[in-house]
């Protein structure tokens, strides 16, 4: 291997790690806030793209449907809760929320893809589109049951990540898509090339990363979260309700992972049920970081990244087991560095 | 009962509250005025935590409350902070990892509609009141001394604009000079027309600042009466006041 070879592989692995970044913030989050392991995040990521895609060509039935379907049974369930709780007020504004909006944006792809928009109005609608799916999984799967303990909610992650892959199947079909790269420029930098695409990828990760900072720190529905995570029965307390805050993150992580699917499109072929491996990789990062710090879970998901793509160049067959075993020191050093806390919620 | 003075703001009839098979609070009934310092004192394991946590709408319980003549059944914990009725808790629940000036922001979540500007006089009065907050605003809740911890917790609940502040033990842990201004604390703002209900192991002080008490015993109430008298009721002052024979 020369210095070219090896930056190459660099570039590669960064890009890579840049967006298994964000999808380690998003379960970082998602855990602190809601204590759920988000086993499914991968499927909105790979839905992500698979949107795009369809947009490209048109079409827009995959995800209209599925956000029909789940707009329909968050319906149900708001209408069968009014009916428990004999409390009818409320229903008219809920059922414009769970089900009016979600159908409203399904409307508006299935009425914008034949027009076929710009790139990057499609990125917008694929980036609404998606980011509905979050709250309204939360609303359908967890927040029935916000207050079991974490072995049920992970359980039910697992269920929901095959019930989502059955979904994916369903309604995006089979085939694999890729999506254009955003830009095909190469920059040479002192002999080495450096593909546009993988700084747009980099930069897209660092921004987003860096809106996120901000949010969580200087707005009060930022800090609500963090408080969430912090202290649940202080959150409640002080009047901050865990299911609007379980809704509200949902949002966001749907929202980081239909950027993260955005991202890949060009990168690789993604299918229906690509996502999983993808999250696997940013789940591993994210552990490096203990699951609760987000610096430690970014610097962790950019070495999964590195170690992947300087793995496909010596051991190209073992690269996942590589990737993946890296799990057993981190979690050998952790466990011997921090002290044990006990699932005392 | 107790004499009736302003009309009740927090009504409990017969509330029960099981965990499992135990019963901790049993057929338990009380009332506060709008504007009284109501107090609820008993040893250890009476079930005075239990009271506050099932009025509070975090444990479920069987009976009636009702606050300011509304029914509080099937309300949540944040509906009923939105509504005025505000718990500062035995164990505080601050925001360890976040700083006083967040906590207290974020005291203010249910009024949040109301604007920039209430939250900045909330703010600002909470400051006047705990001049001490203000000093440390920058400086994580979790490194706070105790006494400053509890002032943090009373000023995050007060952001929340309480009708009816719920105070939990607020001495609990306290040196004896801090124990103090805690209590002047809590006189003046029922001055600013705070309504509070005080659970207190240190009766003295509890019965002292207070209009009405409750005894609370193994879950049942066994007294209540004006505070004044409880105070003077040998029983009351053998047992939770030290001064049996003495007295």
């Amino acid at each position: 291997m020369d210095f070219s070879i090896a930056a190459l592989l660099a570039q590669d692995g960064i890009t890579n790690g840049a967006v298994y970044a964000l999808l380690a913030l998003s379960l970082v989050l998602v855990f602190a806030v809601t204590r759920v392991i988000w086993v499914p995040s991968g499927e909105f990521v790979a839905f992500s793209t698979l949107t795009l895609a369809g947009l490209q060509l048109g079409k827009a039935s995959g995800i209209a449907g599925l956000l029909v379907a789940m707009a329909v049974v968050a319906g149900l369930l708001e209408v069968l809760s009014a009916f428990r709780q004999r409390e009818w007020k409320r229903l008219p504004l809920r059922l414009a929320a769970w089900t009016g909006a979600p159908l409203a944006i399904a409307g508006v792809l299935k009425w914008a893809a034949p027009l076929a928009p710009p790139f990057v109005v499609q990125i917008l609608l694929t980036l609404v589109a998606v980011t509905a799916l979050g709250p309204l999984s939360y609303r359908i799967v967890y927040q029935p049951i916000a207050e079991a303990s974490v072995l049920v909610l992970l359980i039910v992650s697992v269920a929901l990540h095959f019930a989502m892959l059955g979904l994916g199947l369903w309604y995006f079909g089979a085939e694999g898509s890729r999506t254009p790269p955003f830009t095909s420029a190469t920059f040479d930098w002192g002999g080495v090339l450096v593909s546009g695409q993988s700084l747009l990828v980099v930069a897209t990760s660092v921004a987003l990363i860096f809106v996120l900072a901000l949010f969580f720190n200087r707005t009060l529905y930022g800090r609500a979260l963090r408080a969430t995570a912090v202290n649940r029965v202080g959150a409640r307390l002080a009047g901050i309700s865990p299911a609007f805050a379980g809704m509200l993150t949902f949002t966001l992580a749907a929202l980081v992972c239909a950027f993260c699917g955005v991202l890949i499109g060009p990168i690789t072929t993604v299918y229906y049920d690509s996502g999983f491996l993808v999250s696997l990789k940013g789940f591993v990062g994210a552990i490096i970081g203990g699951l609760s710090s987000y610096p430690l879970a970014a610097a962790g998901s950019l070495l999964v990244g590195l170690l992947e793509s300087f793995s496909s160049f010596w051991a190209s067959a073992f690269k996942e087991v590589i990737v993946f075993t890296l799990i057993i020191p981190v979690l050998l050093w952790r466990s011997l560095t921090s002290q044990h806390h006990d699932d005392d919620e | 009962m107790t004499a009736a003075s302003g009309s009740p703001l927090l009504e409990v009839r017969s509330l029960s509250v099981r965990y499992g098979k135990v019963e901790a609070v049993h057929n338990v009934s009380l009332r506060a005025d709008e504007g009284s310092i109501v107090t609820v004192i008993g040893p250890n394991g009476a079930g005075k935590t239990t009271l506050l946590g099932a009025v509070m709408g975090l444990l479920p319980a069987q009976g009636e409350v009702s606050y300011r003549g509304e029914s509080l059944f099937g309300l949540s914990v944040e509906d009923r902070v939105a509504r005025g009725l505000v718990l500062v808790p035995e164990k505080r629940e601050l925001f360890a990892s976040m700083s006083v000036a967040d906590n207290l922001a974020l005291g203010a979540f249910a009024r949040r509609r109301e604007g920039e500007a209430a939250t900045k006089r909330a703010l600002d009065e909470v400051y006047h009141r705990f001049p001490r907050l203000l000093e440390r605003r920058a400086q994580l809740a979790g490194t706070l001394s105790g006494g400053e911890r509890q002032m943090l917790a009373l000023g995050r609940a007060l952001m929340g604009r309480p009708k009816l502040l719920m105070l939990d033990e607020p001495s609990l842990g306290l040196a004896p000079l801090v124990v103090r201004e805690i209590f002047s604390i809590v006189v003046a703002l029922r001055e600013a027309g705070v309504s509070i209900l005080l659970v207190e192991q240190n009766a003295r002080a509890a019965l002292q600042v207070s209009d009405d008490g409750y005894v609370l015993e193994t879950g049942e109430l066994v007294l209540s009466g004006r505070s004044s008298d409880l105070a003077a009721n040998p029983k009351v002052a053998a047992t939770y006041l030290g001064q049996g024979a003495a007295g």
